[in-house]
């Protein structure tokens, strides 16, 4: 074969495609099982927010009625006046609130835990990684329920603070436990991104800005942590985004005080049995997270650095 | 609507740790003669095998009187549960078919009359209808008993500790809401919450469905210098007797369980007045063995049977004779059966209309919103 006839075929290639790829039609189960189980449910919820509810019963009827978005910001009070409703905006906010702290804290927590584990031998490091994915072979609902036994009044945590502080200081039932909680669930989802960042790091960088001089604070900040800045813009989207939609940790821990926009959308499917509202304030929150992801690949795409959600 | 009710969490955990009671199923004899059927007139059918689905709230029968019903009619159960009447309401309406017996509650059956969701099967003709008890007889979601068999009752009152000094103050639902106890709880339902408050500000029993703005304005400012150390439903309790909550909106049910393992905890029935409860039994339109359906409600109308399922769950059931075979701790005491004082307090839980409804749901809304 010569020269020209190995050029002639790598064109020939080109066109073809990436060498490995096969037939876009193979991604067609994916792409169905995509739209049946995202893009089927979300055109329901928001053909559903604009219609009428049922006058008896649950669901809705076919009427066309946008009174939904209306009442998510415009309240008639019970004397008949109407103004600007603040309590969904109330409940929205801490549901940011919460999930800001939530990322914060985890951010916090997981550099470290992740450099540590980075630094390990290979044959520990996989035993670590395990580990950090141990709490997900437990069902959410039994560990949230094992939380709450712990920093219950009478559980090892709420002990301790009994005794050491004031007897009427509580944890559970109160904002610090959902926080607590929402951290507890979230810290894995950012750890192993920022983990997966630090393990490409080359840590021979870090020793030449030693060499160079640099002090601990300094290599931490111009080359640590722009190294691993990738994971951590992931580990924020897979924290932040899924904890504003959180409900179980408000509901078992918060003490059914601490609403979240979630508990809001299920009483209005329960006991409000208001489906349309309740399809309404889910648009509303689908339409903050997206908000959310624009920001964060924005915040990537300036640094240079793709976020990658999965 | 009862202690289970709103509770994803017991459904989810029966199911994550495969409860199901209907795996417990014992050895069914097919074609076994039962004592029961001996009483069952030539119209009535006869047990003959086969298979029942029954959907319950979670935790709500005995697995072996399950047990027991299929050694002795041959008939297989299998057990499907649910939370709150709500979910189940939304499984029947989407048009779920396959259930034979469902468990809702009084208003819930109102409306699932409403939306033709339920099977008039005569119910007052069945053998052991005679005996439901009179004053469940004519009940308003079901005059005349054709949908419905009367299961459970009780009543949503408070209980409390007596080591809280406000213990010996409350009364009525209105010393409850202006109670400034640190430890006071209320439930996580709209209707029990906003119904009490409706109460406490002088509404009737008869008009607690209201249309009168003026009393919601009440209600609300009353709830909204209420601030409970918690709003919740389940794992009260816990909650009594671990001394997290010395005061709590609480089913009777689930204060009948505290009581028995904290004996001085006291039921209250406020004097201004109690919602009942009652869940009944009924068959949906579409029940694939409509015959099995029949002879399992018949069978839960023997004093014998329902007594049984009375001393599992801990409430006071329909059926007139149960209580010589209730365990006595459960028939004496006087969270499950109320005391005859009492009775004038005790009116069925309101069934609004939805535009009534909507009132509530701006009631309850706003004062979690703000807790």
């Amino acid at each position: 074969m010569t020269v020209a006839q190995t050029e002639k075929a790598k064109t020939k290639l080109k066109i073809e495609g990436r060498p490995g790829q096969t037939s876009p039609w193979l991604a067609s189960p994916t792409v169905i099982f995509l739209f049946a189980v995202i893009g089927i449910p979300l055109a329901i919820t928001v053909i559903y927010s604009l219609l009428d509810r049922a006058k008896i019963g649950m669901g809705v009827v076919w009427t066309f009625n946008p009174k939904a978005y209306k009442d998510l910001f415009v309240i008639e009070n019970l004397d008949g006046t109407t103004g600007l409703d603040t309590r969904y905006l109330k409940v929205m906010w801490n549901s940011f609130k919460y999930s800001g702290i939530t990322t914060i804290v985890t951010i916090v927590l997981s550099i470290p835990i992740a450099m540590w584990i980075a630094t390990r031998a290979e044959s520990k490091r996989n035993i670590l990684v395990a580990a950090v994915t141990l709490p997900f072979w437990i069902s959410i609902l039994i560990r949230t329920y094992g939380l709450r036994q712990i920093i219950d009044d009478n559980g090892p945590i709420g002990w301790i603070m009994h005794k050491v502080g004031d007897a009427n200081y509580h944890i559970i039932y109160t904002p610090i436990a959902t926080v607590i909680g929402l951290i507890y669930v979230f810290l894995p989802f950012m750890i192993l991104p920022i983990y997966a960042s630090a393990e490409r790091f080359d840590f021979r960088y870090a020793e030449a800005a030693y060499d160079l001089g640099a002090k601990r604070w300094t290599v931490f900040r111009r080359i640590v942590i722009p190294a691993i800045r990738p994971g951590i813009y992931a580990g924020i989207a897979l924290v932040f985004i899924p904890a504003l939609g959180s409900f179980l940790q408000s509901d078992m821990l918060g003490g059914g005080k601490t609403n979240m926009i979630a508990n809001v959308i299920a009483l209005n499917f329960g006991q409000a049995r208001n489906w349309p509202f309740g399809c309404a304030l889910s648009v509303f929150l689908i339409l903050i997270t997206l908000l959310f992801v624009w920001i964060i690949r924005k915040l990537g795409a300036r640094t240079g650095t793709e976020v990658k959600l999965i | 609507m009862s202690v289970f009710s709103s509770r994803l969490l017991r459904v989810s955990i029966a199911t994550l740790l495969g409860i199901s009671l209907a795996a417990c199923g014992s050895s069914s004899t097919a074609g076994k003669t039962s004592a029961s059927s001996e009483t069952l007139n030539t119209a009535f059918p006869v047990p003959s095998g086969g298979e029942l689905h029954v959907y319950n709230w979670t935790d709500y029968l005995d697995s072996n009187e399950i047990s027991r019903f299929e050694s002795e009619t041959g008939i297989k159960v299998i057990l499907d549960v649910f939370d709150s009447n709500e979910t189940m309401l939304a499984k029947m309406q989407s048009g779920a078919t396959g259930y034979d017996v469902i468990f809702p509650s009084d208003y819930m059956i109102a409306q699932m009359r409403e939306l033709n969701l339920l099977q008039n099967v005569d119910v007052a003709s069945f053998p052991n209808s005679v005996n439901i008890k009179p004053e469940m007889m004519n009940v308003y979601w079901d005059p005349g008993r054709k949908y419905t068999a009367p299961y459970m009752e009780g009543t949503t009152g408070i209980i409390c500790d007596p080591v809280d000094p406000e213990c010996a103050r409350i009364k009525s639902w209105h010393d409850y809401f202006t109670s400034t106890s640190p430890k006071i709880g209320a439930l996580k339902d709209q209707v029990e919450v906003v119904s009490a408050a409706l109460r406490a500000v002088g509404v009737k029993a008869t008009d607690l469905c209201t249309t009168d703005r003026a009393q919601y304005v009440k209600a609300q400012n009353l709830l909204n210098s209420f601030k409970p150390s918690i709003v919740e439903s389940d794992g009260g309790l816990e909650r009594l007797i671990n001394g997290t909550n010395t005061v709590l909106q609480i089913w009777n049910g689930e204060a009948h369980r505290a009581r028995s393992k904290k004996p001085d905890l006291t039921y209250i029935y406020p004097s201004d007045g109690v919602n009942q409860w009652a869940d009944n039994m009924a068959i949906p339109v579409g029940a694939p063995d409509l015959d099995n359906a029949k002879i399992f409600i018949n069978w839960l109308m023997d004093p014998k049977n329902i007594a049984a399922e009375s001393n599992y769950t801990g409430y006071d059931n329909g059926i007139t004779g149960s209580d010589a075979f209730m365990n006595a701790d459960v028939k004496n005491d006087p969270a499950v059966v109320p005391p005859a004082d009492v009775m004038g307090r005790i009116t069925p839980t309101p069934n609004c209309s939805q535009d009534v409804r909507d009132l509530y749901t701006q009631v309850f809304t706003t004062w979690t919103s703000q807790l």
